[in-house]
Formats: C-alpha cells, sequence, structure tokens
C-alpha cells in the first residue's frame, strides 16, 4: 500500500533540491550556432557522413524557422547565438567499467538518488545517465545483451548499430517537423538508444536519468526507442538542473516506433529547475516527443508528470497507423510561482478500429499559467476509431490561469470521441475539514492534490509513483494559505 | 498540598472518597466570549464551564449563535473573535491552530460535513490519525493495526465498508455522513466532542444509531457538547446540564428538565437573561 503520509511527512523543505552543481571538468565547444558548430558536434562524435548530413539538413532547415507563437507562453527573447551547444564533463572516452568514471560523477547521480552501481540498483531497473551533452553510464547492458536488447547511449548505438539508427533516426519526428525538432536535429549530442527485438518482453525498466551541469548550456537530447513486432518495454526518464539565475534550454527529441502487437509504455517524471519564486531562471523546455503504432494491434502509452521548467511546451504524440492500435496520454501538469506550461497530445488515428484516451490533468498556484493543449484527429480511413478526453484543471490560488485547448478534427463518420472538462478549486471549508481532524493545509493540500492526480499516478511504475508524489507535494508547498 | 494557579477559577473540588477532595482542572472554560463574522456581532458574551465526564446540550433558535460557538471553539477562520477568552485544560484555546486543537482533543462533527472527492476515507482517516499520534510523541500506524482500528470502529456506527473506501463524503447520504463523522470521532478518541446539529437531517433509525456511537464512547475521562434545536436527540443522549443560547448569549441554564420545559413552550418565553449561568 501507498504510504503517503509517510512520504508528504518526508518532505521537509519546498526548496529545489537539485540545485547543486558538480564541479567538474567540463570540455565545451565555443558559443553560438553556425554551421562549424554542427561540423564540431558530429566530428566530436566521430559520426558518419550521413547523420553530419542530417544534421546540416536540419541546420539549414532551422535557420528557415521562427519560433512558434501560438502557445499560451510568454517567452522572453532567446539570444541561441549565446547558447553552448556542446559540454562534456571531462572524462576517458567510454568508460567501460565503473572505475573508469569519474567519481564526482557518480557522486552526482548518487546525490540525486540514481546509483550506478548496479549492486545497489533496483534489481527491476536499468540506468543510461546522461550529463550535459553526453551519456555518462548505463547499467545492466550485459543483462539486456543476453535477451537481444539493446539499450546504449545515443552515441553508442551510431558506432555500433549505424544501420538501425539511420533506420530510424527522423521517422517520427522529423526535421522539418517544428523550430525546436529542428534545432535538436543540428545539433543533439546524446541521449538513449532502446532496441527490443521480436518476441521479446524487456525483463526489467529502462530508465534514462538527464542532468544540466554546465552553466550557459543547452540540453539538446535524443530518444529512440524501437519495439519490434510482438515486444514490450517499459521506459521512464526523469531530469533536474541545478539553480541558475539565467534561463537555460532544453530542447528534446524523443521518438517511438511500435511494430505489430508491441507495446511501449514511455514514462516521465520532468523536475527541471523551475526558477525561484519570483520567476528568475529555470529551464526552457521545450520537447517534440512523438510515437508511431507503426503495427498493427500495436499501444504507446505516455504518462507524464511535470513538475518543473520555467516554461514547458509539449505534447508527447501518438500516430496510430495500425490497425486497432492504441495511444494513451496521461498528464499531470503542475505549475506554481510564474511557472508557465503549455502541455498536451495530439491523437492522429489513421488505421481502423484504433482508440485512444488522454486524461490530462493540471494543477495551478501562484501567479502561474497551464494550458492543456490537444488535438484529436480521425482521419477519413479511420473506421470505428474512438477517443477519450477527460481534463480537468485544479486551482489553488486566484491569480493563475488553467487553460484548455481541445481541439477535434473528424473525417469519418463512423468515429466516436468524447471530451469531459472540469475545473475545481480546492476551497476553504475542504482544508478546514481537514484542519479539524489534525490534518495541517500543507498536508491536506499534498492530499487533495494526490487524490486528484491518482488516475495519473497509478500508471507510472512504483519506484516512480513515490518519486512523483513527494514532487507533487514539494512543488505545491506553500502556494495555499 | 493545594495547587497554586493564576487562574483559580479554573480548578474546582472534586471529592474522590469521603474525606481526600483533589483539585480538578476545568476541561473547558469559556469566558466572556464575543464573535463576529464578516463584521456582525454573534456571540455577544458567552459563559460556559465544561468539566470531564459531563454532557452539555446548548439548544436555541435558529440565529441564537450555536454554530458560531462550535465553530469558534473549533478555529474556523471564518470568525473573529473579539473579546474573553477560552481556556482548554487550563491553556489559552484561542492560540492554537485548528490542527493542534483538533490533536489536543478536540473534535467537531459538523452539521455540514464536507466532500473531498479524490481523497478515500481510508487515506484520509490515516492522515489525521498518524497526525494525532505524531503530537502524542507516538509512531505512525501500521497498516495492519490501522486497517483493523477501521473495522472496529466503523461497527461502532454500523457504517458500511464500502463507504469507508470511497472519497470522504463524497456520494454518501445525508444519514451516512452523520454517522461517518461519529465514526472519526471514534476514530480520534476526542476529549471534547462538540455535536453540531447532528440529529439534523437524520430518521429515527440513523438518530438512533449516532446516539448509540455517542453514548459507547462516553467515559469519565471525556465530554461532549451537544449542540440541537430539538429536544429529540436528548432523548437519546442524556445531558447532564442544558444551556439556552439565546442572541448570542446563554441565558438559561440547568438539568435535562430543561429541555423537557423548551419542547412543551418553544423558546418564546425566553427573552433576556434573568441570572447569569
Amino acid at each position: 500500500m501507498q504510504e503517503s503520509n509517510d512520504i508528504l511527512n518526508d518532505v521537509t523543505t519546498s526548496e529545489y533540491k537539485y540545485g547543486f552543481v558538480t564541479d567538474i571538468d567540463t570540455e565545451t565547444i565555443h558559443k553560438g550556432l553556425d554551421e562549424e558548430t554542427v561540423r564540431i558536434i558530429s566530428a566530436k562524435k566521430n559520426e558518419p557522413e550521413w547523420l553530419l548530413e542530417f544534421r546540416l539538413k536540419a541546420y539549414r532547415h532551422w535557420l528557415t524557422l521562427e519560433m512558434p507563437t501560438w502557445p499560451h507562453l510568454t517567452i522572453p527573447p532567446i539570444d541561441y547565438q549565446d547558447i553552448i551547444y556542446y559540454a562534456a564533463p571531462k572524462q576517458k572516452e567510454g568508460p567501460k567499467s565503473l572505475d573508469e568514471v569519474d567519481p564526482e560523477l557518480l557522486k552526482t547521480f548518487d546525490k540525486l538518488g540514481i546509483p550506478l552501481e548496479e549492486q545497489k540498483m533496483l534489481s527491476g531497473m536499468a540506468v543510461d545517465a546522461v550529463m550535459d551533452s553526453v551519456s555518462v553510464k548505463t547499467t545492466f547492458k550485459e543483462v539486456l545483451a543476453e535477451k537481444g536488447v539493446i539499450f546504449s547511449s545515443f552515441s553508442e548505438a551510431v558506432q555500433h548499430h549505424p544501420d538501425l539508427v539511420q533506420q530510424y533516426l527522423g521517422s517520427v519526428v522529423s526535421y522539418r517537423d517544428n523550430f525546436f525538432a529542428a534545432l535538436n536535429s543540428a545539433v543533439f549530442s546524446d541521449g538513449s538508444f532502446v532496441y527490443i527485438p521480436k518476441g521479446v518482453r524487456c525483463p526489467m525498466e529502462l530508465s534514462t536519468y538527464f542532468r544540466i551541469n554546465a552553466a550557459n548550456t543547452g540540453q539538446f537530447e535524443r530518444t529512440l526507442i524501437v519495439a519490434e513486432d510482438d515486444s514490450y518495454v517499459s521506459y521512464l526518464e526523469g531530469c533536474t538542473a541545478p539553480m541558475r539565475d539565467e534561463n537555460q534550454l532544453h530542447a528534446a527529441i524523443v521518438e517511438i516506433i511500435a511494430q505489430t502487437n508491441a507495446e511501449v509504455k514511455y514514462s516521465t517524471v520532468q523536475n527541471w529547475y523551475p526558477g525561484d519564486k519570483e520567476g528568475k531562471g529555470g529551464i526552457y523546455n521545450f520537447v517534440t516527443k512523438r510515437g508511431l503504432c507503426k503495427g498493427d494491434n500495436s499501444k504507446i502509452s505516455w504518462t507524464q508528470v511535470e513538475t518543473g521548467s520555467a516554461i514547458t511546451w509539449k505534447y508527447p504524440s501518438c500516430i496510430l497507423a495500425g490497425d486497432n492500435s492504441v495511444g494513451e496520454f496521461y498528464s499531470v501538469a503542475v505549475t506554481n510561482n510564474y511557472q508557465q506550461a503549455d502541455t498536451g497530445t495530439k491523437m492522429i488515428h489513421l488505421g481502423k478500429n484504433t482508440r485512444s484516451r488522454i486524461v490530462s490533468k493540471g494543477i495551478s498556484a501562484g501567479f502561474s499559467h497551464n494550458s492543456y493543449r490537444g488535438l484529436v484527429k480521425i482521419s477519413a480511413r479511420a473506421e470505428g476509431a474512438r477517443n477519450h478526453s477527460q481534463c480537468d484543471s485544479l486551482l489553488l490560488s486566484s491569480t493563475c490561469g488553467a487553460h484548455t485547448y481541445p481541439y477535434a478534427d473528424v473525417q469519418n463518420e463512423t468515429a466516436v470521441i468524447e471530451h469531459e472538462a472540469t475545473t475545481s478549486k480546492i476551497s476553504e471549508e475542504q482544508l478546514f475539514y481537514c484542519q479539524q481532524r489534525g490534518i495541517s493545509v500543507e498536508e491536506a493540500v499534498g492530499l487533495i492534490v494526490n487524490g486528484y492526480a491518482k488516475e495519473v499516478m497509478n500508471k507510472l511504475p512504483m519506484e516512480f509513483a513515490v518519486e512523483a508524489q513527494k514532487l507533487l507535494s514539494i512543488s505545491l508547498e506553500g502556494s495555499v494559505g | 498540598m493545594p495547587l497554586r494557579h493564576k487562574n483559580y477559577s479554573v480548578f474546582r473540588w472534586k471529592a474522590v472518597s469521603d474525606n481526600i477532595k483533589i483539585y480538578i482542572i476545568n476541561m473547558l472554560e469559556i469566558k466572556n466570549l464575543h464573535a463576529n463574522i464578516e463584521g456582525k456581532e454573534i456571540l455577544k458574551g458567552i459563559d460556559l464551564k465544561v468539566n470531564a465526564g459531563e454532557i452539555h446540550a446548548i439548544m436555541g433558535p435558529n440565529g441564537s449563535g450555536k454554530s458560531t460557538l462550535s465553530s469558534v471553539l473549533v478555529g474556523n477562520p471564518a470568525f473573529e473573535v473579539t473579546e474573553g477568552e477560552v481556556l482548554y485544560n487550563g491553556k489559552n484555546l484561542l492560540e492554537l491552530e485548528p490542527e493542534d486543537r483538533s490533536r489536543a482533543g478536540i473534535f467537531l462533527s459538523f452539521q455540514y460535513p464536507v466532500e473531498i472527492p479524490g481523497v478515500s476515507m481510508v487515506n484520509f482517516m490515516r492522515a489525521a490519525v498518524n497526525e494525532h499520534r505524531k503530537y502524542k510523541g507516538l509512531e505512525p500506524v501500521s497498516a495492519t493495526d490501522f486497517l483493523k482500528l477501521m473495522r472496529e470502529k466503523r461497527a461502532i456506527v454500523e457504517l458500511d465498508n464500502k463507504l469507508a473506501g470511497r472519497s470522504v463524503n463524497e456520494g454518501f447520504s445525508g444519514g451516512e455522513k452523520k454517522r461517518n463523522e461519529i465514526f472519526q470521532m471514534a476514530m480520534l478518541e476526542p476529549k471534547l466532542s462538540i455535536l453540531d446539529e447532528t440529529d439534523s437531517g437524520l430518521d429515527i433509525d440513523a438518530l438512533r444509531i449516532v446516539a448509540k456511537g455517542v453514548n459507547e464512547m462516553r467515559s469519565s475521562e471525556n465530554a461532549t457538547i451537544v449542540i440541537t434545536h430539538y429536544q429529540r436527540l436528548l432523548e437519546y443522549i442524556k445531558p447532564d446540564f442544558v444551556h439556552v443560547l439565546y442572541n448570542g448569549r446563554i441565558v438559561k441554564s440547568a438539568g435535562p428538565e430543561l429541555a423537557l420545559e423548551l419542547e412543551k413552550k418553544g423558546y418564546d418565553w425566553i427573552k433576556e437573561p434573568e441570572t447569569k449561568a
């Protein structure tokens, strides 16, 4: 049973816990972005020619684009020439064993609760730890290899499995997709690569932990997950960053391909530094995540708990191409102080009898703005497609804003789509009722918020759910009263 | 040896045998209590003493200030105390946060229990019980012990197991909500319970169950204040004292016979206080 109280009791500080900086030698390249930058990054990674070409095409396309202005966000101008596009903790090239990894790095991940020593780890999880631009260490590689599962940093995959990478890179999110996707495609530095062969049920949860450490640096990682026929994988992503007064850019791409009967669960607990109480600093999180249910009966499920980032722009989506394929999106987005979030999903129904389910729970406090933006598209040939969307907003202050922008585009008469939305507020009466039973206001808010978000939290793997519950409470401490 | 205390009035003598008397501290002492809501004075000088082992009924017509009195005692922030004091076991109650009053043993059975969607009764009660335990310096209760406790206490008010699994008060009938209040009271084992119009909206069976629950919990250690408009509930929960609240003041105090008199004559014959309680 989930000991939600104990979790809440554990929470003693409302400060961002992960705001420390690791003192480690970092190799960086010059500030600014031009073709030279792209070439340097590619050369540093010893990439094949086709990948450099991919990057350059993306870069040239990016030059023709402008930042999107349609989100309900106020984004201060970003000087793309003032960002460092590559930073790597200095260590030996591709550490073979843990002994070769810089102890400072190990300490950092230990502090973040991500021990990289395999014997210390929960047996059910393999981790790829990414700091700034490079992957530090991937655990349990050998165990996974026995099953034919490939789980490695993106750079390694480029070296060892170039064909697979070339086949799938950009096949779900084209570099032409949007401004940030083009930027990422040009300068992405590392990330995770997952390949689950036909008929394999991945024996453990796979997890990537992203950490920004260096100052003035952008993080542009790329995750590619390929699940062959009849396979299954559950993948987790976590992220934190130091507290800094200036804003830092994070623009990632996640691509998922699910073949016939394959199932991919992708869970995120996003805890980038959100900025301080006055809205100073924090990460700009502009991420493109998309899954392709390519084969019949395939399933992709996104679960996200968003508590961090100064600004979030993110729409994990599913293209339901295979017949009977299923897309799911479960989201809790919390904004406090001056945070802004514009997040949601797109469910693109192409195949017959495709189904999608959207559960979005927004929680807004302080002076924050929290928007849900979703598109349900039923194409002409998607006979019998079904969608159910539920968008709930919970307001904790009278100075925050919750907005819902649901779009539906239905081109097939047999489709059934449903949309439900609620907006609620934690009332003084509810809080007082809790207090009269001995429960403090902070704790009562935690209980109510966790109860409100339960439907989504239940979708998270156990270890993550506990972490996520804590995060919810921390993010909202001091937001009521 | 006589105890010394600056508030002598909070002590009273109690004979524990023929020749031994000890000082007993009043559990609750309300002195000249005035309170406002939205600037309007509702309580205009309440005086009341309640001791362990006693049941006090506070009766009065609508608008006399009964619910205001209970709200002020539990620290509802909607009300403002403008004058007077309240001592609970000799200590200033009014300076305690509402949750600390609860942890110190004051329980209010709400007239209108609040619904909290998404929060199950189990999680809610466990949070409450553990807070009370922490206040007493005890470890949190184990899951097994807690569920056992829930089962035991639920039986007192014949509350369905299904209700315990549901969100707090959500979708409960009027009677179920009131029984749920008494169930929570049983779980938290308060020293001073205030039942605010617990009989309103109850049919006779539910009334009997609620009264049975309250009576089972009665002991020489705890006290109860029953706030009610009608005499009906007092047939089941026998008070030691009956007070009549009218226009923000207690205008009459007597034994249980007063309730019967009120039932017969109504409230009209009560106007201004003749003698102070």
